[in-house]
Parts: C-alpha cells; sequence; structure tokens
C-alpha cells in the first residue's frame, strides 16, 4: 500500500498545510483563549497558503493515485478561496467585535472550510469530491448557527445544516449509480467506462444526481429554497462568505465532474441545465424585486448570479467549453470583489440585533457619507453589469461564449434579466441617493479597507479584464 | 435494459395499490365511533403525562456528541486492525495521524471545559 | 580572445539600449527635471545620448568581428500581428545601420553638450527659462525616433521612426511658438508655429508615399521585414518595383527636402539652432538617403527609378545651390546649402553609389552640423553685442548705419547684412567656421572633398548628366560658401552690434572644435586606395558597394572649379563690397553680385517663386474646394436641406405618430402589465419560500425527480 510518497503531499501542500494549521490553531485558542491571536494567526495561515499556491503554479500533477489534480484551474481556485478568505476575515473581525461574540473558533472553522472548498477543485474522484463537499459544508452549518442565543442564526444554521445533509445525500447516491454503472469513481476510469456503456442510463441518472447535489450547493433553481432563509438568519460575514465560498467550490467541482467524466451524457443533460439556468435567473430576479431586506435581496440577487454563473455550463460538451469555464471563472472572480464590497457595506451599515438591513435604513446615505455610498453604488453598478466595473467584463466574456455555442436565446434571456436585476440594484441607489434619511455608520479601519480594496478592485480589475482573462484562460487549459 | 425493471414496478404499483385499497375499503365501509381513549397516543391503557417533548439539559448532547465521536474512532480503529499487517508502515502512520487529529479535538474539548459536568 | 568573444556577442545583445538610454533621459527629465537646475537637465540629456553613441561604439567593435551583423527580436515581442501580417520588434545590427547610429549619436552627442550652453543663452534671450526642460526631452525624443529609425528590422518600425522624428521636428521649429515676425503671410507672432506647420504637412505628402510604397510592398511580397522583401522583389513584376520605389522616392523628397518637397526646409530654421544642426542637417533630414541606402536592393532592380533618383538628387542639388547664392540669413543660407548637399547624397545612392552616398552623409553631418552650430555661435556673439549696446555703457544712436531691420523695427541678428569684420571679435568661431566652409566647399584634404570627389567620380562613369548637376552644383557650393565667410567675417563690421560681438564660452565652443577636427580628419573614413568604409558597409550592401578608382581627372577639375569659385567670391565680396557699402542707399546695390545677375538675381532672392507657386497651384485650389464643400455641399444641401427638411421632418412626423396612438396605447399597457405579472411572480415565490424546511426539501425532491424523469421518459 506504499503507493503514496511524500510528493503526494506536496503537491497539495496549500491545502494540506491550512489544514495541519488549522489544528494547530485549534490548540491555540485552547490554550489562549484569545481570538485576536487567532484571527491573526488565521489570517498570516491564508497569506502562507497563498504563497504556497502561487508556488503551485504552472504545477501539472495528480496526486493519491489520481484522486486529487493540481492545475492551473486548481490553482486558480485556491487563489479565489484564498482571497475570499481574507477579505472574509477583514469582514469579520469588525463585525464580531461589534456583536460581542467574538471567538476565535470562527476563523478556525472558516479555515477548514476553505480547505474544502480547494479540495473539491482539486477533486478527481467522485469520492474525494463527496468528502471535500462535507469537509466545506459541515464547518459552514456551524458558522451560520454562531450567534450565540439569536434564534434567526440557529435556525438558519439547522435549515442550512439538515436540507445540506439530504442534498449530500444525493450526492452520494449519485456517486454510487455511477461506480455501479462504470466500477469507478476515478473521473478518467468513468470516462473511459462511460464510452463503452451501451446504456447509459445510470450513468446519466448518477450524473443527474450530482448535479442536484451540487445545485443545492451553489443554490440553482428549484434547490435554493434554503438561501434566502439561510443568508438572511446567519452573521452577515458568514452570509458574505458563504455565497462565495461555497459557489466558487460548488461549481469548481461541477465543471471538473462533469467536463472530465460525463462528457458522453451532454447532450442529455444540456437541456436539463437549460432549464435550470433559466429558472435560476427567473425565480433569483423576480423574486429579488419583492425584497425589502437587504440582506435577502443579494441572496436573491446571489441566486441570480449562480444562474448567470451555470449559463457558461450548457456548453460544456460542445468544442467551446474552454472558453466556458474561462468566462466562467472569470465570471466567479467578478462576483467574489463585488459580492465582498457589497457585503462590506451592509455590515457597516448594520446595527446590532440585526437592525439597519432594511433598504429604508440606506436612505440618505448619500449625502452623509459619500465614500461609502460611493462605494455602494460601484458595487451595484458591478453587479448589474454596467461599465466600467469588473461584473461588466464578466458578463460580456459569459454572454459571448454562450453566443458563440449557438445558445442566443439563452444570451437573450440573459440580457433581458440583467436588465431586471438593475431594477433593483437601483432601488437600493434611490434609497441612497434620493430619500432622506440619518443613517449611523461606525468606521472600522478593518472594514473600511476590505470596502477599499474591493472597490478598487471592481474598476481596477475591470482595466485589466484582458490579462486576468488570459490568466483564467490559460487555468482552463491546463484542465483539458 | 429499462424493460427488465417493469416487474419489478408492477410489482411495486400492486402493493400500493393493494395497500391503498385496503385502508381505502375500510375508511369507506368501517364505521367510526372515535372516543377520547381511542385518539389517545398509546392505546394501550396508560396515560399520557407531560409535554411530548421534553428538554435535557444539554450537557448530555455534548457528551453523547463527544461519546460518538471517540465511538466512530473505535470503529475505524477494527478494520484497520484487520488489514493492518498488509498495510505496513504506512497503516500506522495513517492511523497516527487520524488518532492525532482526534487528540487536538480531544484537547481542545478539555480546555474549553466541556467535561466539566458544572 | 575568449573575453572577445564574449564580448563580441554580448554587445550585440545591448542594442535596444541605443534606444533606452535616451528614453531613459526622457523619463528622468520629466519625472525630476522641473526639480533640476538648468545645467543638470542638459547634462542628463546630453549623457543620455554619450551613453547610446557607447553602445554604438560596441556594437561596432562586436561588427568588426562579426561582419554579418544579426537581428535582434527585443524580447520576442510580436508588435502587430493581424492575418499574414507579422511584424516583430527587432533590432537590426548591421554595418549600414549601425554607421548611422554611430553618426547620429556621436554628432548628436556633441550637439547635446553644446545645446547645454546655446540654450541657456537663448532661452534667457526669450526671457522663457520653464522651457529649456522641454527642449531637452523633446531632443532626445528626437534622438530615441532616429534610433529606432536607423536600428528599424521591417519598413513599418522604420516608419515609427520616420514619423517620430517628423513629430520632433515639428515640435522643435515650432519650440519658440508663441514668436515669429512676417513669414509668408505676415501674421504676428505664428510665424515659427507656422513654419512647424508647413514642415509637418510637407512631410506628410511624403509620408503619403511611404506608406504607399510600405503597401504595395505587403501587397507584393506579405511581408515588411526587410529580408524577405529583398529575397521575394527579384520575382516581381517590373512596373510592382517601380511603383514601390517612386511612391517610396516622394517619402524621400519629403523627409530629405527633395525637389519638389523641399519648401519646407529653409522655413524650419525658425526653430532654434542646435535643432536646426542636429535636426534639419545632420541627421533626420538624411533619413531619406538612409532609406533609398537600406532598400538598394530594390532600386538595382529598375534602372528606371534608379535614373528618376539620381536626376531628382542631382537637380535638387544644382537648385539650391543657386537659391543659396542669393540669401542673407546665415542660417536660411546654410538650408539651401543643406538641401543642395542632399541632393548630392540622393544622387550618389540613386546612381547606385551607395557607399558614396552614405560616406558623404557622414562628413557632412560632420561638417554641416559644424556650420550650423558656429552659426548659432556667431549668431549669439552679435546678439551679445547688440544687447550690451542696448543695456550697457555704449549710448550712441542706433540703427546709424541703416541696419537691417526686420518689420517689427527689432535688430536681425541672423542678417548677415548685419554683420562683418567678426573674425576679430570670435576667433575660435571664425577658424571652425572657416574650416567647415572649406570642407563643403570641397577643398583638399578636408573631410568633403574626398566624399564629393567620391561622388563626382560615381558620377562620372555612372551618370554623366547628373555629373554635370552636380559639378555645376559644386562650383555654386564653393562660390555662395565664400561669400557668406567674407560678409561675416571680413571686411569691417556693417553695424554696431557687430562691433561689440563677444566670443562664446568654452562649453559652446568646445563642440565646434571637435566637430572641425573631425571636418578635417573625416575624409579618413574613406580614402582613395583604403576604401576602409566602402569594406566596411560591403558586409550589409553585398553587392551594391563598388570599389571605385580615384579619379585624377575629376578630382582636379572640382578642385579648380572650387578654388575659381572662391576667387570669384573674394574677388565680388571683398573689397568691392565695402566700397558699395559706402554708396548711398539708393545706389547701392542689393548684394554685389547682383548687377551681374540682373534679373536672375531677383529670382535667386524669391527663391524662384516656388512657395508663391504652391500657394497658387496647391494652397488657393483647396481653400476654393474647402469653401465650396462648407458653404455649398455642407451647408446648402447637407444640413439645410437633407437634416433638417428631409430627416430630421420626417423623423418629426413618424415620433408625432408613434408617441400619440402607439406609446400610449400599446406600449405603456405593455410596460404596465409586465410590471404587474412580475409582481404577482414575485408574490407567489414569496408564499413557497415559506420557511419550512420540510417544504423546502420537498420542492428540491420535486426537482430531482422531475428531472430523473425527463432524463428516463424521454
Amino acid at each position: 500500500m506504499s503507493g503514496y510518497g511524500i510528493e503526494d503531499l506536496v503537491y497539495i501542500l496549500p491545502i494540506v498545510f491550512l489544514l495541519v494549521w488549522a489544528l494547530v490553531l485549534v490548540l491555540v485558542e485552547a490554550f489562549t483563549k484569545r481570538p485576536d491571536v487567532t484571527m491573526l494567526l488565521a489570517a498570516f495561515g491564508l497569506l502562507a497558503a497563498v504563497t504556497l499556491s502561487v508556488i503551485q503554479f504552472g504545477t501539472e500533477a495528480t496526486a493519491f493515485k489520481e484522486m486529487l489534480t493540481v492545475d492551473g484551474y486548481a490553482v486558480f481556485v485556491y487563489m479565489l478561496v484564498l482571497a475570499s478568505g481574507l477579505l472574509s476575515l477583514g469582514l469579520a473581525y469588525d463585525y464580531n467585535r461589534r456583536m460581542g461574540w467574538a471567538r476565535g473558533e470562527y476563523y478556525i472553522l472558516m479555515l477548514f472550510s476553505i480547505a474544502g472548498a480547494m479540495l473539491m477543485a482539486s477533486a478527481a474522484n467522485l469520492i474525494v469530491v463527496f468528502l471535500a463537499l462535507e469537509l466545506l459544508s459541515i464547518p459552514l452549518y456551524v458558522m451560520a448557527a454562531f450567534v450565540p442565543n439569536d434564534a434567526s442564526s440557529e435556525e438558519a444554521g439547522l435549515k442550512y445544516f439538515l436540507l445540506g445533509a439530504f442534498a449530500g445525500g444525493f450526492v452520494l447516491y449519485g456517486v454510487a449509480l455511477i461506480y455501479g454503472a462504470t466500477g469507478a469513481t476515478n473521473l478518467m476510469d468513468v470516462v473511459a467506462a462511460a464510452l463503452g456503456t451501451n446504456s447509459p442510463v445510470m450513468l446519466l441518472t448518477g450524473a443527474a444526481l450530482i448535479l442536484v447535489g451540487l445545485g443545492f450547493k451553489v443554490a440553482l433553481v428549484p434547490f435554493h429554497m434554503w438561501t434566502p432563509d439561510v443568508y438572511q438568519g446567519a452573521p452577515t460575514p458568514v452570509t458574505a462568505y458563504m455565497a462565495v465560498v461555497a459557489k466558487a467550490g460548488g461549481f469548481a467541482a461541477l465543471f471538473r465532474v462533469f467536463i472530465a467524466a460525463f462528457p458522453s451524457v451532454s447532450a442529455d443533460l444540456t437541456p436539463v441545465i437549460a432549464t435550470l439556468v433559466v429558472l435560476t435567473l427567473v425565480v433569483g430576479n423576480v423574486a429579488a424585486l419583492a425584497q425589502k431586506n437587504i440582506k435577502r435581496m443579494l441572496a436573491y440577487s446571489s441566486i441570480s448570479h449562480a444562474g448567470f454563473l451555470m449559463m457558461a455550463f450548457v456548453t460544456y460538451g460542445s468544442a467551446l467549453y474552454a472558453d466556458a469555464v474561462t468566462s466562467l471563472l472569470f465570471y466567479l472572480l467578478a462576483f467574489t470583489v463585488t459580492s465582498f464590497g457589497s457585503w462590506a457595506v451592509v455590515i457597516a451599515l448594520e446595527k446590532a440585533e440585526g437592525k439597519g438591513l432594511d433598504f429604508e435604513d440606506y436612505a440618505g446615505l448619500g449625502k452623509k457619507y459619500p465614500m461609502l455610498s460611493a462605494a455602494m453604488l460601484v458595487f451595484l453598478l458591478s453587479f448589474a453589469g454596467v461599465p466600467p466595473t469588473l461584473g461588466f467584463a464578466g458578463k460580456f466574456f459569459l454572454f459571448r461564449t454562450v453566443l458563440e455555442a449557438g445558445y442566443a436565446w439563452l444570451a437573450i434571456v440573459g440580457v433581458i434579466m440583467s436588465l431586471v436585476s438593475a431594477f433593483y440594484y437601483l432601488r437600493v441607489v434611490r434609497f441612497m441617493y434620493f430619500e432622506q434619511g440619518d443613517p449611523e455608520v461606525r468606521s472600522e479601519p478593518v472594514l473600511n479597507l476590505v470596502t477599499a480594496i474591493t472597490v478598487v478592485g471592481t474598476i481596477f480589475l475591470f482595466l485589466f479584464s484582458g490579462p486576468l482573462l488570459a490568466w483564467a484562460s490559460e487555468a482552463v487549459l491546463a484542465l483539458i | 435494459m429499462l424493460e427488465s425493471y417493469y416487474p419489478i414496478a408492477i410489482l411495486i404499483g400492486i402493493t400500493v395499490g393493494l395497500g391503498i385499497l385496503v385502508m381505502g375499503l375500510g375508511h369507506w365501509f368501517g364505521p367510526r365511533r372515535p372516543t377520547q381513549r381511542k385518539n389517545a397516543p398509546y392505546e394501550s391503557g396508560m396515560m399520557p403525562y407531560g409535554p411530548g417533548t421534553r428538554q435535557m439539559p444539554i450537557r448530555f448532547y455534548l457528551v453523547a456528541v463527544l461519546f460518538i465521536l471517540f465511538d466512530v474512532e473505535v470503529i475505524f480503529l477494527f478494520p484497520w486492525a484487520v488489514v493492518y499487517r498488509e498495510l505496513g508502515l504506512f497503516g500506522v502512520i495513517e492511523m497516527a495521524i487520524f488518532i492525532f487529529i482526534l487528540l487536538v479535538g480531544f484537547i481542545y474539548a478539555l480546555k474549553k471545559g466541556a467535561f466539566e459536568w458544572e | 580572445m575568449l573575453l572577445r568573444e564574449a564580448a563580441a556577442t554580448n554587445y550585440f545583445n545591448l542594442v535596444p539600449w541605443v534606444v533606452f538610454f535616451p528614453v531613459l533621459g526622457i523619463l528622468i527629465n520629466l519625472l525630476v527635471g522641473g526639480r533640476l537646475r538648468e545645467k543638470m537637465i542638459g547634462v542628463i540629456a546630453s549623457l543620455a545620448v554619450a551613453a547610446s553613441f557607447a553602445v554604438a561604439v560596441l556594437l561596432a567593435l562586436s561588427l568588426n568581428d562579426q561582419h554579418a551583423g544579426t537581428i535582434i527580436a527585443f524580447m520576442n515581442l510580436e508588435w502587430i500581428s493581424i492575418g499574414d501580417l507579422h511584424i516583430d520588434w527587432a533590432f537590426r545590427v548591421d554595418t549600414l545601420s549601425v554607421t548611422m547610429m554611430l553618426a547620429v549619436s556621436g554628432v548628436g552627442t556633441l550637439i547635446h553638450i553644446y545645446a547645454i550652453a546655446y540654450m541657456h543663452a537663448d532661452v534667457r534671450h526669450h526671457q522663457d527659462p520653464t522651457r529649456y526642460r522641454r527642449f531637452f526631452v523633446f531632443f532626445n525624443l528626437f534622438i530615441v525616433m532616429m534610433m529606432i529609425l536607423v536600428s528599424a528590422d521591417n519598413y513599418l518600425m522604420l516608419f515609427v521612426g520616420w514619423e517620430g522624428v517628423g513629430l520632433c521636428s515639428y515640435l522643435l521649429i515650432g519650440f519658440w511658438y508663441d514668436k515669429g515676425k512676417g513669414g509668408a503671410n505676415h501674421l504676428d507672432g505664428i510665424s515659427n508655429a507656422l513654419a512647424g506647420k508647413k514642415a509637418f504637412i510637407t512631410n506628410r505628402i511624403g509620408d503619403f508615399g511611404f506608406l504607399i510604397a510600405t503597401f504595395l510592398m505587403f501587397g507584393a511580397f506579405g511581408s515588411l521585414q526587410f529580408d524577405t522583401v529583398f529575397t521575394k522583389a527579384p520575382f516581381a513584376s517590373q512596373g510592382t518595383i517601380l511603383a514601390i520605389t517612386l511612391f517610396m522616392l516622394l517619402g524621400v523628397a519629403g523627409k530629405s527636402a527633395q525637389l519638389p518637397l523641399y519648401v519646407w526646409l529653409p522655413d524650419a530654421m525658425a526653430g532654434p539652432t542646435p535643432v536646426s544642426a542636429l535636426i534639419h542637417a545632420a541627421t533626420m533630414v538624411t533619413a531619406g538617403v538612409y532609406l533609398v541606402a537600406r532598400s538598394h536592393e530594390l532600386y538595382a532592380l529598375s534602372s528606371q527609378a534608379q535614373n528618376i533618383v539620381a536626376l531628382v538628387g542631382g537637380l535638387t542639388a544644382l537648385f539650391a545651390a543657386t537659391i543659396a547664392v542669393g540669401q542673407f540669413d546665415i542660417k536660411k543660407l546654410l538650408a539651401y546649402s543643406t538641401i543642395s548637399q542632399l541632393g548630392f547624397m540622393v544622387a550618389a545612392v540613386g546612381m547606385g553609389a551607395i557607399v558614396a552616398g552614405i560616406f558623404h552623409l557622414v562628413t557632412h553631418a560632420f561638417f554641416k552640423a559644424l556650420l550650423f552650430l558656429s552659426a548659432g555661435s556667431v549668431i549669439q556673439g552679435v546678439e551679445a553685442g547688440h544687447h550690451a549696446m542696448e543695456h550697457g555703457s555704449i549710448k550712441e544712436s542706433k540703427h546709424k548705419r541703416g541696419e537691417h531691420l526686420n518689420e517689427g523695427g527689432e535688430f536681425d541678428a541672423q542678417d548677415m547684412r548685419n554683420m562683418g569684420g567678426l573674425s576679430r571679435r570670435m576667433p575660435v568661431t571664425f577658424v571652425v567656421y572657416l574650416v567647415g566652409a572649406l570642407a563643403l566647399a570641397g577643398i583638399f584634404p578636408l573631410a568633403g572633398f574626398w566624399s564629393k570627389d567620391e561622388i563626382l567620380a560615381e558620377a562620372l562613369h555612372l551618370h554623366p548628366a547628373v555629373f554635370v548637376l552636380l559639378i555645376i552644383a559644386a562650383f555654386f557650393t564653393a562660390f555662395y560658401m565664400t561669400r557668406q565667410i567674407w560678409m561675416i567675417f571680413f571686411s569691417k563690421p556693417r553695424s554696431r552690434p557687430a562691433e561689440y560681438a563677444r566670443e562664446n564660452s568654452l562649453l559652446l565652443t568646445l563642440p565646434l572644435i571637435l566637430l572641425a577636427v573631425l571636418s578635417v580628419f573625416g575624409g579618413a573614413l574613406n580614402l582613395p586606395f583604403w576604401h576602409t568604409l566602402t569594406h566596411w558597409l560591403d558586409y550589409t550592401l553585398a553587392e551594391g558597394a563598388k570599389v571605385g578608382s580615384f579619379n585624377y581627372l575629376v578630382a582636379g577639375l572640382s578642385t579648380v572649379l572650387a578654388l575659381a569659385a572662391i576667387a570669384l567670391g573674394i574677388f565680388l565680396y571683398g573689397k568691392r563690397y565695402q566700397a558699395q557699402a559706402k554708396l548711398p542707399a539708393a545706389q547701392r546695390p542689393v548684394d554685389p553680385v547682383q548687377p551681374y545677375l540682373r534679373g536672375a538675381f531677383t529670382g535667386i532672392q524669391h527663391k524662384w517663386w516656388i512657395d508663391e507657386f504652391y500657394d497658387w497651384l496647391i494652397l488657393r485650389r483647396y481653400v476654393a474646394l474647402s469653401r465650396f464643400l462648407s458653404y455649398r455641399f455642407e451647408e446648402r444641401f447637407w444640413h439645410d436641406w437633407l437634416h433638417d427638411n428631409a430627416i430630421a421632418g420626417s423623423f418629426r412626423q413618424t415620433a408625432h405618430f408613434l408617441a400619440q396612438p402607439v406609446d400610449l396605447g400599446i406600449i405603456d399597457g405593455i410596460a404596465n402589465g409586465l410590471g404587474t405579472i412580475s409582481q404577482r411572480f414575485a408574490s407567489w415565490i414569496r408564499r413557497a419560500q415559506n420557511g419550512f424546511v420540510r417544504s423546502y426539501a420537498t420542492w428540491v425532491l420535486a426537482g430531482m425527480v422531475i428531472i430523473l424523469g425527463y432524463l428516463i421518459l424521454r
């Protein structure tokens, strides 16, 4: 059984390091009981993992008997979730202290779940996909319920846990069916065996079940129902974190699994995927129209963005899938930056006891805090896909890919839905700039830093969309 | 391939249909004269008292979770022990890592006072 | 030996630095120049060019070992890649390009040093100290562009440099853009800017030709890279080659101031004198010669094209030399002389005597830069005298001796009629000027003698007609230079400022002395019987260079003619001029030579009315056409009728129709309906979102069942 060597560990060093570091932090937290120290150490760990990931650039390898793959695609997602981790540390630090329940475990749980998301991107075996999914999800359940003595937070955590376990079951069942159909769980073996089978119903069913299970994670309609409740109930930094990292991990695994293992059934699955996309876009956007709470609105908005991201997926079986994955990665990046920025503003305005989260609370923000409201404006425009923001570039590349793949009708639906989305995003703008009000914002340094970084990122990265896209495209080339 | 499942599907259909039929027959034709005794959860004659769900101290859950944790550890050790010779040094290292991770959790629980009853 | 080899291979890689050093100079001056002292700005700019020169020297040393040269693709950058068009940013290092680099950066360095001193005084004179930095930034930019031009490996890169030097020329001609009087339109304060504009527009006409040639080349050969073009050229049709070469000639005529596009160069003297020396005499204007030399393999394929180029050069040489005879402005005279000398070079390269052309290019760079810089020295000396006279202790009545004033009533320090007798006041300048003039006149054994003689010798057996044109031009050259020397330096001062003229500082005169030395010994580059330059360039030109034998007949003839011209000049401008100056104004001839030439002198003085002719032929027609287009076409037809009536009117009608029945009735209905529907839909979704985990799970399950059902039962 000594088929494993030290080089296996070296290939996935960022993940291994992060896990070991999290374990160390468990001890640190147990002995010192100082959240500040844990937070700083967690930030250091994330930075170190970023460094290790940077070193991983250009690595093309499989580890642990082809159960894990390290390539440009995986490293891209590593960087994305690690950066998300750093940003949400920034969001959580001030928020948790302000709300009076700063605890070190929060950061440790986050490290674990980031490691899970990274594993999702690297997983080349269906069982590993499942394990990574659990590693990503279980800390999130706890984090969602992190507010002590708060019914809505506990409700969110429990709901998320129950439904997550439910969806996890689907994934597991799907894996089992695929194993039954092909006798393999390794993606490469699955695809080889799938080509040989003359009756792919079992394979198809298994793939569909995995789609359902992961679709739940990334909140596709109709598997999205948990999203608004959990997003609203969970502490806001957790919501921000969840919205990005769970999506990134889910999509990363979804793409790798489907492109690597199920190209043979793409013709069957594409109508299903397209339907899911349309449903997600329509329901997410239209429901967001009716919201008055900003967290709920952003929850639906994040559902709609899952729809946009999934849009790239309809081409997965065609020759254009490389472009599709590129634009997906780019859109994911755009969504990450914009999303964290908007959540930072939400956190800045949030008061204790979940107050300060309605649209009315944003009235008069433009006059009193011009910088903050300008930042929010940038994020909302980016969400809506208005240039010169990263969101525009993301949508642009995405729609272009979809058009090239011959799904003109889908692109049209996408454009219409982004018009609809502009409607509710601009409602917030209306409140900020055209309504009278007296909002109260406490200026907190780390939070301001996060806001500043994301504003700059949203606009600045737009100017560098070309190189970024090239980077993403290089990352994808490795996948093929 | 799917054709071979038809007998099973038919059987399931017959079974479900039969169940519904039998219960429906009773529902339609049987007389119903409910009394309070008859509607009680237990028809054994025991009188229920208090609410159906009862609160327990959270400490029990904590201990139960920790128990499960170490239980799982032991369960994992059994199959490992069976193939221990074949695994060799690799197996020892793997298990050491596993136990070490659990140990970290255990130390954490200890320092956080999970075992203090008060 | 090892070191030598290593060095030789390494030096080629340095070639991008001939461009980057001046870029560095620009950056430093742009970033921190505002805080530096004036001198420092100049020193930085000069060092940048000197560094460039050092690199060029290293390249030359490397070439000594590896004659073939090389092409260095800079960081493998692909500059343009569209369809079949692939252009890399590559530097070409061969003997021809390195010769140009050496000339450009070498002369450039000296002129930069000179400019430190010159611009100091000039800036003071024009009372505008902030422009000092601007000047050196432009100056360095010029070197950058020139280096790109000569180091290019394809026609498009060459064109970048070509356009770039044109831009710098424009910027520097108009350096005193708010100054300048007179000019063609007698507009106050903008004639310098107009001169810049004239240069730019005239050059654009030439560039247009160059561009067409480039397009044709790409069309015919599918590439713009030199080697590819040259290998494919022999297989192209004669017509194509002729078209390419002649369109290219148009570009050459624009940049190198040949007939018929030379008119911008005399006006370009509005710029500061170092600019005239560097750009409008020594380097930029020779770009056209370089282009023909570079493309000699194309020209060699078409004897017609060669004929035309040689004739254009020969005619220009003679034509400009005649005009030079009638000029009074010290710099304008030199400008016409430059045009004439460029004509020599173009004629040489046109005939296929590439080496002779390049040889003359280099020596001309030495002595013409020397002459311009010395002229600048003279001007500053006289200006200093003028300054001393106005503000100093001298309190005599001004304008006593009928000094030549321009319209504004200002003293004109560039008018040679205001000079005279400066040899005593400015001895150093006098000596170096004399050296330059003798070199230009082609007196043995100065640089100009050897190079001009080589051209003449080649012309005699390649193209006798051009030989006749050139040798007459050479006679005129010697004559007008004698005239200039005598008017400036000999006899008595003809104005008060000339009496008080002062010699300039060492910083200013040192480059002059160095250039004078080069002008004396520059001929050593390619002495007959040794032919250093010929062998050196032969590595690049291959068959283009022929070792011409030294022709004693030609040498003797040209020397005799030059001496005769000098004698004639001394006769006319010596004692006679002195005597005429004493006559009352009415009887005094405009110039001693006027009585002999009569009407012809009027023609010379007015530059054969070429400017007026162009004005009449092109400008007036163009303005008339513009008027017609703007009033008749644009205003009446396009705007009044088509826009206002046809388009706007019908648009109003349509809008009216769309607004009333269509919009209010149909569109609003749809829009409101959509809003209502989406609100209903949203509220339905909200009702589904009831908060119960079981119902959420049901949704998941339902979704899964529908998907699986679809997949299985499809």
